[in-house]
């Protein structure tokens, strides 16, 4: 099927065949596991630098301005320079305010992101889970996150934390819904849950382009649903400065407070991968057809290279919503869900299911 | 559900749920506190508390020279200091019976009209960054450099510009000030259309404006409420057509009357306004005749024994400055009948029903100024 | 209206009222009791209709008050001065407007927190800008020393 992509499940192969020549199955699994959760660590937390600092320069472009520029070449220090910021800052404790719950609810979020975030196959073979319900999981997994927001609120023992916790929830709640049934529609067209599987399907093509319109409705469904479900851009009325100071996380100071923001960044840069993977081929090059010459000058291009490209085009559209449109009102936002995604999404399962039975696609 | 466990989770035996909006808030451009008693998310009553920046403008010009007061009413609503500077300048000029020359009077309303569409472009800045969209502060604020800049450049300050005394003005302009205006307006015809593309035609915007607190005609005029907030609900009060002082009555304008009377009747006069201000620019720019820039006045300044009231159109309203004489240096009584004042206090008829994020909506259209309520 | 004829009318409508001279708006100073009937009259009389009060406040003359009214009309565009003096200095109290003029409330709040003068029948009379024991500062006798500067 495909051509000479390099298949990172050998050199995965290679490090566990090495491993349990040295140690028993028990330790190796568990070295793996060490590794593993080092290397997402590390990624995770570069990851959120380089987004913090893309999005500051994304927002000072469309505000005619030029935004950090004075910490390092350029300003690439200056998330750094915030983290240290935010490190050394007092954690002030609220008096009334349920401890555990207030401490735990930063974690619930990142661990939400985290997991989800190891699903996600980021070229051939290199990803750290391959469910055969990947999507499902995915789905499942990103739905804790809600947990986290909503203990927030209401363990800060303050009204306005509380109110925006609420909001936030309602919303998230209701927008996940639409994310699933987007997703579900090229479940449909490809016929399996399994991320790499799905991927492997768009060989000839992505399937934005193989499925024509339902495809791109659910697409645009999906990029909607998204942006209201990561509480950004024209949804993010439960962190609205200018309304009730901070939302569920007014209470919040110093490293807890960056795992908020962290976790929302993270969450952008999930759901925008999803995107890419199952809409727009993930590590899967731009091919038409099989096996000509086109697909072969496009599989030059690493695959790692494609996917961070998809995903950092949908991450600047998602930016670029948030930057250019004044906020919707929590009412407004809801009816948005109830009202006019869910029944187009409905609408949507049911032509791509005939549509796949006929064969009517690419 | 969400008002359920709001209540007895919270509120024990209370009925209400309050939140302050202030006096420290991002959107209420000034130090004001709301106390809002909410159910749910909507607004059951409004109760707006002012006097957090009560200054005793009015006492203080009671001990100070009528030269030295106008100072003191640049700091009321500082975002049309000439206007209320010249209004203290027609009374003293009303009174002393004074014959200003026609230089002063051109060079008067141009600077009005400049204040008027800086006001307004400040006014679109916040609006828009109240309701999320972050960008239209930079834009807006972009545009109103190039104002704050001519004024730099000839009176040496930026937003008040303290340049009227009674009898005229304190400096002459320098030779580029109506290149510079006509480089501004020619600029500026470019870019109001951009405002429209951003803000107006936004669907999430009109959504969130269109239909929202309605102020009715009968309501506007009970309450004294003036301006471009009072004209959106066709109420004729532009005192630049009913009293017309300065060069208004030799120029040609329109006055901005709508009918609908909702949020966004309120910002499209706003944005048609600002054409009007260029349109009255244009007229005057190039005509402005040769002449002394004050008429000679005496160094100490009495009024005769008497009363004087004048009426003067800022950027937010009606400004009355109503002056009792005893024949003093100062004056004996002097009264400010802010706009503001008057239009504050419609919130709590307007926001009964509506959700808390239209409270900003509502407070952002009709563009308060807290100094000037509170004087 | 022309304002000969405005005084006539107001004389019409009001035997004790007196007319000062006045070059800018046509005055009219009534007597504190018939102040309600007379705004009353001078609202909904059909050729009249002063609908708009522009401006509402006090002047202190040391051994008396006179409130000061505004008052113009949004269809014949004209507009009177009508004053009422208040002759006591401990207790000044004077019928309210606001049941006529809405704006009237939060003017008269406002007189009542500068200078002390009370109002009949006001729906929320409440000191608007300063403290409850501050005193009247608008009020010729008042002194501070920590706050104010006298020349």
């Amino acid at each position: 099927m495909t051509f000479d992509i390099y298949d990172f499940s050998g050199l995965t192969q290679s490090i566990d065949k090495g491993l349990k020549a040295s140690m028993s199955p028990g330790w190796t699994l568990l070295t793996e596991f060490v590794i593993i959760g080092l290397i997402f660590l590390i990624f995770y937390a570069i990851l959120g630098l380089f987004l913090v600092y893309a999005e500051r320069k994304v927002c000072a472009f469309i505000q005619n301005r030029i935004g950090p520029n004075r910490v390092g070449p350029l300003g690439i220090f200056q998330t750094i320079a915030d983290l240290i910021k935010l490190l050394m800052k007092e954690l002030i404790p609220i008096k009334n305010a349920d401890k555990l719950l207030f401490n735990i609810a930063p974690f619930i979020v990142i661990i939400a992101s985290f997991m989800a975030i190891a699903a996600i196959p980021f070229a051939k073979g290199l990803h750290a889970i391959d469910f055969n319900i990947g999507i499902f999981y995915i789905i499942a997994v990103s739905s804790l996150g809600v947990v986290g927001i909503l203990l927030a609120g209401w363990s800060s023992n303050s009204k306005y934390s509380l109110i925006g916790a609420m909001r936030s929830g309602a919303q998230v709640i209701s927008y996940e819904l639409s994310i699933g049934l987007s997703l579900l529609t090229i479940v449909v067209f490809a016929g399996t849950m399994q991320l790499s599987g799905i991927v492997e399907s768009q060989a000839n093509g992505w399937w934005i382009f193989k499925g024509h319109i339902p495809a791109v409705i659910a697409f645009v469904v999906f990029l909607i649903a998204s942006t209201a479900e990561t509480n950004r851009g024209p949804f993010d009325l439960a962190e609205a400065e200018s309304e009730l100071t901070a939302g569920f996380h007014t209470e919040y100071s110093g490293i807890k407070f960056a795992f908020f923001f962290l976790a929302e960044f993270m969450n952008m840069f999930i759901v925008a991968s999803i995107a890419a993977t199952v809409f727009l081929g993930g590590w899967m090059p731009l091919h038409f057809g099989v096996d000509n010459a086109f697909n072969r000058i496009m599989d030059y291009i690493p695959p790692i290279v494609w996917f961070f490209g998809k995903t950092g085009t949908v991450i600047l559209i998602m930016m670029w919503f948030k930057w250019t449109f004044p906020r919707l009102r929590i009412d407004q936002l809801l009816t948005l869900e109830w009202k006019y995604l869910l029944p187009i999404n409905l609408l949507n399962i049911v032509v791509v299911a005939f549509l796949t039975l006929m064969g009517w696609h690419f | 559900m969400q008002e359920e466990i709001v209540k007895n989770i919270i509120l024990g035996e209370d009925d209400d749920y309050i939140i302050n909006v202030g006096p420290q808030h991002p959107s209420t451009h000034g130090v004001l506190r709301f106390e809002v008693s909410l159910q749910g998310e909507t607004i059951k009553k409004v109760v707006p508390h002012c006097g957090y920046i009560h200054r005793g403008i009015e006492k203080m010009c009671e001990r100070d020279t009528y030269p030295q007061i106008i100072h003191l009413t640049d700091r009321m609503d500082y975002l049309s200091a000439h206007m209320n500077n010249e209004a203290v300048c027609l009374c003293v000029e009303k009174a002393l019976e004074v014959e200003v020359p026609e230089r002063v009077t051109y060079i008067r309303t141009i600077l009005d009209e400049l204040n008027r569409i800086a006001s307004h472009q400040l006014w679109w800045s916040a609006m828009g960054m109240d309701m999320g969209a972050l960008t239209t502060f930079f834009y807006g604020l972009r545009d109103r450099e190039k104002i704050l800049d001519i004024f730099e450049e000839s009176f040496g300050t930026r937003l008040i510009q303290s340049v009227n005394a009674p009898g005229g003005l304190m400096q002459d302009i320098h030779t580029g000030f109506q290149k510079r205006i006509k480089e501004f307006i020619r600029y500026f015809r470019k870019k109001l259309p951009e405002y429209d593309q951003l803000l107006t035609g936004n669907v999430i915007f009109r959504e969130r404006t269109e239909g929202i607190a309605k102020l009715s005609l009968e309501d506007a005029i009970q309450y004294g409420v003036t301006g471009p907030s009072g004209r959106a609900s066709g109420f004729s009060c532009d005192i630049r057509k009913i009293e017309p002082y300065g060069t208004y009555p030799k120029v040609d304008f329109k006055e901005i009357l709508h009918t609908e009377g909702d949020t966004i009747t309120r910002y499209k006069v706003r944005i048609e306004e600002m054409y009007e201000s260029m349109n009255i620019l244009e007229q005057l720019v190039d005509n402005i005749p040769a002449g002394d820039y004050s008429a000679k006045m005496k160094a100490v300044l009495r009024l005769p024994v008497g009363e004087f009231y004048q009426r003067v159109e800022t950027a937010r309203g009606e400004l009355g400055v109503y002056i009792v004489s005893d024949g003093n240096k100062s004056p004996y009584r002097i009264k400010f009948r802010a706009p503001n004042f008057s239009n504050l206090f419609i919130i709590s008829k307007l926001a009964v029903g509506y959700k808390i994020a239209d409270l900003i909506a509502i407070s952002g259209s009709l563009d308060l100024v807290i100094p000037d309520i509170d004087r | 209206m022309d304002s000969i004829i405005l005084t006539h009318q107001l004389g019409g409508l009001l035997p004790e009222a007196v007319f000062p001279e006045n070059k800018q708006y046509s005055e009219v100073i009534v007597p504190a009791d018939r102040l309600h009937a007379f705004c009353e009259s001078l609202k909904t009389t059909p050729n009249l209709l002063f609908d708009y009060l522009i401006s509402l406040t006090a002047v202190d003359w040391k051994d008396h008050f006179i409130m000061v009214y505004h008052i113009t009309s949004t269809k014949y565009r004209h507009t009177v001065v009508v004053k009422t003096p208040i002759n006591s200095r401990e207790h000044p109290v004077v019928d309210t407007l606001s049941d006529i003029w809405k704006t009237a409330e939060f003017h008269e709040r406002e007189v009542y927190d500068l200078f002390g003068i009370s109002f009949r029948n006001h729906p929320d009379l409440r000191r608007l800008f300063l403290d409850d024991d501050y005193g009247y500062p608008l009020r010729k006798d008042f002194t501070d020393e920590s706050r104010m500067i006298v020349k």
